[in-house]
C-alpha cells in the first residue's frame, strides 16, 4: 500500500512516491517515461496509451486524443476546440452537452466523452504506479492549476476515484512546485520570501506570485495564458525547418497532416536536445514528395526563430507581478516550472527582468536547480506523505474556509532601532493567527522603548559610481554612460502602533519583543529582559476594522 | 548583531494607532507548517455555523470567477415576506437568487449561491446588524436549499416550476414562428426522459430533420412528476381512515395533472405543427413533385399524343394549303383559259378576216375558195400556230397576209398536217 502523487497536464503527467524523510521518486511508466504523454489513441481494437498513443497522431490523427485535460468539467459550448493545438481526434458535443470525442472503435464510429477519456487515462498511470512499487495505490495526491473551477475539482476527484484512485487531496500547481523547492533544503519553507511560479507546459502557461510567510503559503495572484508554451516553440522550429525544405526541395512540407505531424514530431525531439546542448540534427524520412530531410540547427538559430514565442513567455512573468501589485524588486525567487522552462533562453530572458538580488531557479542557471518537469509531482508526493497519517475526515476538517481563509496583515510591522531604522518582524501578507519574536537589546541605555511601528514600503535609488578606471579608457569609453542605479526595496517606519517602555536595565542585556496575533485579530505585543524572574511588560493594539 | 532598542522612558505600555485592516485569503493547505496551523485552528475551538460561514466572506480570491456575482439577485420584498408555512408556494429559485438560471443550476451554483443566501440573511447576522429577528425568509432558504439538493424532490419541483418557461403566442397574432416555438421547445425538451432533444431548427432545416422533430415531440415522454402539488398528509395517526383519503386523493390529483400536462403538450405539438411554415412549404413542394412525377411518369403517352396531333394539325394544315392552292390554281387557268380561249377567238376572227380585210388578195371571185382554205387551215392551227399566224397577219398587207398564209400551208403541208388536195385556192 502506498500513496503517490499525480500531476495531470494537457501534454504530460507523472507520477511520485515519497519516502518519510522527504525523498521523491519520480516513476517511470513500463515504456521507461517519466512524462508520460496525456495521450490515448484507439486503432483497432486497441487501445495505446502515453508515448505509443501520441506517436500515432502522425498515422492515426482521428483516433488520437490529446491535450484533453482542460476540457474535464466543462460543457462543449464553453470552451474553444478549434485552437490550433486542438490536434488529432476531433472534439464534439457529448450527449450531456459535455466535451467529447469521437473516434473509430473496431471499425465502428464512437463517442467517448472526457470524463471516459481521462478515467482511461488515469487507469493507465495507476497501472505504471503499482507495477513500479509492487503496491497497491492506497492514494493519490492530484494536482491541478488553480482556475480550475470547484466544479471541474469535483469531477476530477470523480474520474479518479472510477479509475479506482482516491483522492486524499487536490493541490494547486504553483503551489506543490514550490513546496518541492523549498523542501530541498532544510528551513527553506520557514523564510519570508516572496516567489514567482512560472510555468510552461504544452498548450498553457501560468503563473502565481506566492508569499511564504512563517511556512504558510499564498497565492497572491496568478495569470493564465492559453495557447503559449511548448507547443508554440515546436510551431516556430518546424516553421523554419519548412522553409529549408522547401527551399532545398521546392516540396512544400505543410500542405498535408501527415507532413506537418512528421516535423512537428521531430521539431521536438530538437527542441529538447537543444536545451542540453548547443546543436542537433534534425532528420525526417519522406517528409513530403518522397523527400527526406536532413539537417542541422545550432541553438542560436533555435532562439532566434523561436524568439517570438520567448518574449511572449518572459512578457508573462512581468504580467502577474504587476497583477500582483509588486515590482520585480519585491520578488525573491522565480521558480521555473513545467517541460518549457528547461529552455535555457527562456531563463535568461526572464532573469533580465529582476535585479541581481532576485534567484532564477532554473536549471541552466543553477546546476542545483530539481528539473523543471518534475517540480509539481514531487511537491504532490510530499504532500500525499504528509497526509497520509490522517484520515479522510481530518483532511477534510482541515479544508474548510474557517482553516484555509485567514486574515493577511496588508502592511509589514516591526521596531525601530536607535538609529532609526525600520525592522520588520511580521512582513506583509504575513497570515494570523501568527506568533513571533525577535532578541534585540538596550545598548547602555537603562531604559529603552519598544517603538512599534507599521512599515511603509519606499525604494531606494543609489548611484553606483563607475570603479576608479584607468585614466585612458575611461575616457573615451565611460563619459557618456549613464551611471548605475541601484534599486532597492526599503521599508521605513510608517504610522506608529504602540510604545513600551523596558526600565531598569543593565548595559547590553538580551531582550526578548514577541508579537502575536490571535485569531480575532487582537495583536499582543509583549517585552522583557531575558532573564529569570523577569516580568514581562504587555499591551494590545486592535485591527481597524 | 542584535538591534539595539532606542533610550526613552514613558508609560510601560501605550497603543497609539490600529493596524491596518487586513486581507483575508486562502492560505494554501500544504506543507507541515500548514498542518500546525490547521490543528491550532481547530483545536479547543468549537466554530458556529455562522463563524464558519463568516469565513467565507470577502475573501480575496485570485482567479476571476465567471459567475461570481451568482446569488446576488435581490429578492422582491414580497417574496421575502413569504410566510414560511406557505414555502411550496414562494418561487424557490428566486429565494436563492438562481431566477435566472433555474432548472440549469449546477448543484455547485446552487451550493454557492445558498452560501450567499445564507450570509445575507442569517438570523445572527441581521439582529447583529440591528435588524428584527425575522426568520421566516430564512426558513424558506433552508428549505428550497433541501429540496435543490436533492434530485427527486428537485424533479419534482422542476415540473411545476414552469411559470416562467415561454409560453405560445395568442392564436391570430403575428409572429415569427421559430422565435417563438424555438425556445418553448427548447425548454420543453428539459422533461424529456429521451436525451437529447432534437432542435425544432430553422427555415432551412431539411425535411429528414422537421421529420425528426416532429417525431420525437410526438412521441414526447416527459418525466414530470406533481407530488409538489400534494395536499400535505396529516401525520396524526388517530384518523388513519382521513389520512388515507388524502393520500388517495394525491395519487388522483398527480395522475389527473400528469394527463392534462401530457394533453397540453400534445396541442402545443399540434399547433406547432399546424403553424409551421415549414410544413406548409414541405406540403406544397410534396405537392409539386407530385405534379412532375405524374408529369414525367406521363411523358410517353403524351410525347406520342402531342406528335400525332402536331402530325395531324400539320397534315390538316397541309391539306388546306394544298386545296387552297388547287383551287387557285383551278382559278387561275380557267381564266388562262378563257383569256385564251378568247385570244383564240380573237386570233381566228383575225385570220378569218385577213384575207377579207385584203380583198381577198385581189381574187375577190375566189374568195368563198380562200374563206374555205382559211377555214380548213384554222381547224389544223393548234393554239400557238393560231397565235402566230394571228400575229403575222394582223397588221400585215395583202401580200404579207397571203405569204404568211402560203407559208403556214406549205408548212402544214409538210408536217404532212394538212392535206394539199383538200386545199382549192392555196397550194403547196
Ligand atoms: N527538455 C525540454 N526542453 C524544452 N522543452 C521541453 C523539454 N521537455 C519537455 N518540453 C516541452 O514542455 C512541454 C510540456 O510541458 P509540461 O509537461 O509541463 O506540460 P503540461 O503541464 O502537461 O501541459 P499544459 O501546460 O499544456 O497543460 C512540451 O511542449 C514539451 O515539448
Ligand atoms: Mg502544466
Amino acid at each position: 500500500m502506498s500513496v503517490i502523487g499525480i500531476t495531470f497536464g494537457n501534454s504530460t503527467s507523472s507520477i511520485a512516491v515519497a519516502t518519510q524523510d522527504g525523498k521523491v521518486d519520480v516513476i517511470a511508466n513500463p515504456d521507461g517515461d517519466r512524462f508520460i504523454p496525456s495521450a490515448l489513441s484507439y486503432v483497432g481494437g486497441d487501445e495505446y496509451h502515453g508515448t505509443q498513443a501520441e506517436a500515432r497522431l502522425i498515422r492515426n490523427p482521428d483516433s488520437t486524443i490529446v491535450n484533453f485535460r482542460d476540457f474535464i468539467g466543462k460543457q462543449f459550448d464553453e470552451v474553444d476546440t478549434t485552437a490550433a493545438h486542438q490536434v488529432g481526434a476531433k472534439a464534439v458535443k457529448g450527449p450531456q452537452g459535455e466535451v467529447a470525442y469521437e473516434i473509430t472503435k473496431n471499425g465502428n464510429p464512437e463517442t467517448v466523452t472526457v470524463h471516459e477519456i481521462a478515467k482511461r487515462h488515469f487507469i493507465n498511470l495507476k497501472l505504471a504506479a503499482e507495477d513500479f512499487t509492487g503496491k497497491d495505490v492506497e492514494g493519490v495526491v492530484l494536482t491541478v492549476p488553480t482556475n480550475f473551477t470547484e466544479h471541474q475539482r469535483e469531477e476530477l476527484t470523480k474520474i479518479a476515484e472510477d479509475a479506482g484512485l482516491k483522492t486524499l487531496q487536490l493541490i494547486n500547481e504553483p503551489t506543490a512546485a514550490l513546496l518541492a523547492h523549498l523542501s530541498t533544503e532544510e528551513e527553506k519553507l520557514a523564510q519570508d520570501k516572496l516567489y514567482v511560479v512560472a510555468d510552461f507546459g504544452g498548450i498553457r502557461s501560468d503563473a502565481a506570485v506566492i508569499s511564504a510567510r512563517g511556512g504558510i503559503l499564498t497565492i497572491l495572484a496568478t495569470a493564465h495564458e492559453f495557447g503559449l508554451g511548448g507547443d508554440k516553440l515546436d510551431a516556430a522550429l518546424s516553421e523554419y525547418f519548412a522553409k529549408e525544405f522547401e527551399k532545398k526541395y521546392k516540396a512544400n512540407p505543410r500542405s498535408n497532416a501527415r507532413s506537418i505531424a512528421k516535423l512537428k514530431a521531430e521539431s521536438i525531439v530538437v527542441k529538447k536536445t537543444l536545451s542540453n546542448v548547443q546543436s542537433s540534427t534534425c532528420s525526417i524520412e519522406s517528409l513530403a514528395e518522397g523527400f527526406d530531410f536532413h539537417t542541422s540547427i545550432n541553438r542560436l538559430r533555435y532562439e532566434l526563430a523561436a524568439r517570438q514565442p520567448l518574449s511572449e513567455m518572459t512578457a508573462f512573468v512581468e504580467k502577474v507581478i504587476k497583477k500582483a501589485e509588486l515590482d520585480p524588486l519585491d520578488v525573491d525567487e522565480v521558480l521555473l516550472v513545467g517541460g518549457a522552462a528547461n529552455t535555457p533562453k527562456l531563463a535568461t530572458n526572464i532573469s533580465y527582468l529582476f535585479p541581481e538580488s532576485t534567484k532564477i531557479v532554473a536549471p541552466s542557471l543553477d546546476s542545483k536547480a530539481l528539473d523543471p518537469s518534475e517540480l509539481v509531482v514531487r511537491g504532490a508526493a510530499l504532500q500525499a506523505s504528509l497526509v497520509e497519517q490522517f484520515d479522510e475526515s481530518e483532511i477534510k476538517e482541515s479544508l474548510q474556509p474557517i482553516v484555509v481563509n485567514t486574515q493577511h496583515l496588508s502592511k509589514p510591522i516591526g521596531i525601530k532601532d536607535a538609529e532609526g531604522n525600520f525592522h520588520s518582524i511580521l512582513v506583509a501578507e504575513t497570515a494570523y493567527p501568527i506568533k513571533k519574536s525577535i532578541e534585540v537589546t538596550n545598548g547602555e541605555s537603562t531604559s529603552v522603548v519598544v517603538e512599534l511601528y507599521e512599515g511603509k514600503r519606499t525604494i531606494k535609488e543609489t548611484v553606483i559610481e563607475p570603479e576608479a578606471a584607468d585614466a585612458e579608457d575611461s575616457e573615451e569609453e565611460d563619459s557618456d554612460e549613464e551611471p548605475e542605479i541601484k534599486r532597492e526595496v526599503v521599508y521605513e517606519a510608517g504610522d506608529l502602533l504602540a510604545e513600551l517602555t523596558l526600565k531598569n536595565l543593565k548595559p547590553n542585556a538580551k531582550l526578548e519583543v514577541i508579537i502575536n496575533i490571535t485569531q480575532n485579530g487582537v495583536l499582543h505585543l509583549s517585552g522583557r529582559e531575558l532573564k529569570q524572574g523577569a516580568i514581562a511588560i504587555k499591551g494590545e493594539v486592535q485591527p481597524s476594522a | 548583531m542584535s538591534i539595539v532598542l532606542p533610550s526613552g522612558s514613558g508609560d510601560s505600555f501605550k497603543a497609539v494607532n490600529k493596524y491596518s485592516a487586513a486581507v483575508r485569503r486562502p492560505i494554501e493547505p500544504v506543507g507541515r507548517y500548514f498542518l500546525a496551523h490547521a490543528s491550532r485552528t481547530l483545536r479547543g475551538h468549537t466554530w458556529s455555523e455562522f463563524e464558519k460561514l463568516e469565513a467565507e466572506r470577502n475573501v480575496k480570491q485570485v482567479e476571476e470567477d465567471e459567475d461570481d456575482d451568482l446569488g446576488d439577485e435581490e429578492q422582491s420584498e414580497e417574496l421575502l415576506a413569504h410566510d414560511p408555512r406557505e414555502w411550496k408556494t414562494a418561487n424557490l429559485y428566486a429565494v436563492l437568487g438562481l431566477s435566472h438560471l433555474r432548472w440549469k443550476a449546477t448543484e455547485d451554483q446552487i451550493r454557492r449561491a445558498h452560501r450567499k443566501q445564507v450570509l445575507k440573511h442569517h438570523p445572527d447576522k441581521k439582529s447583529a446588524a440591528g435588524g428584527l429577528d425575522q426568520d421566516g425568509f430564512f426558513k424558506i432558504i433552508q428549505k428550497a436549499f433541501e429540496i435543490m439538493l436533492d434530485p427527486i424532490k428537485r424533479r419534482q419541483y422542476d415540473s411545476v416550476d414552469t411559470d416562467n418557461d415561454p409560453k405560445p403566442p395568442s392564436a391570430k397574432t403575428k409572429y415569427d414562428f421559430f422565435e417563438v416555438w424555438g425556445p418553448i421547445f427548447e425548454s420543453e425538451g428539459r422533461f424529456s426522459v429521451k436525451q437529447p432533444v432534437p432542435a425544432l431548427g430553422g427555415l432551412d432545416a431539411t425535411k429528414e430533420q422537421v421529420d425528426e422533430f416532429y417525431g420525437f415531440m410526438n412521441k414526447f415522454e416527459s418525466w414530470k412528476t406533481f407530488e409538489f402539488k400534494d395536499e400535505d398528509v396529516p401525520d396524526d395517526t388517530a384518523n388513519r381512515d382521513h389520512k388515507r383519503y388524502i393520500e388517495r386523493k394525491n395519487i388522483a390529483t398527480r395522475k389527473k395533472l400528469k394527463q392534462e400536462d401530457n394533453k397540453r403538450f400534445i396541442e402545443l405539438v399540434e399547433r406547432a405543427y399546424s403553424e409551421d411554415p415549414r410544413i406548409k412549404m414541405f406540403k406544397d413542394q410534396a405537392k409539386k413533385e407530385k405534379a412532375a412525377k405524374k408529369w414525367e411518369r406521363e411523358a410517353g403517352s403524351r410525347k406520342a399524343a402531342e406528335e400525332e396531333a402536331a402530325k395531324k394539325a400539320a397534315e390538316e394544315e397541309a391539306a388546306k394549303k394544298a386545296a387552297e392552292a388547287e383551287a387557285s390554281k383551278k382559278a387561275d387557268s380557267k381564266k388562262a383559259k378563257e383569256a385564251a380561249k378568247a385570244a383564240k377567238k380573237k386570233n381566228k376572227r383575225s385570220v378569218r378576216n385577213s384575207a377579207k380585210d385584203n380583198d381577198y388578195f385581189g381574187d375577190a371571185g375566189k374568195a368563198s375558195d380562200i374563206d374555205a382554205d382559211i377555214e380548213l387551215l384554222l381547224e389544223k392551227f393548234d393554239d400557238v400556230k393560231l397565235g402566230e399566224v394571228a400575229a403575222k397577219v394582223k397588221d400585215a398587207d395583202a401580200a404579207g397576209v397571203k405569204a404568211a398564209l402560203s407559208e403556214v400551208v406549205a408548212e402544214l403541208v409538210g408536217a404532212g398536217s394538212l392535206q394539199a388536195s383538200y386545199l382549192k385556192y392555196f397550194s403547196a
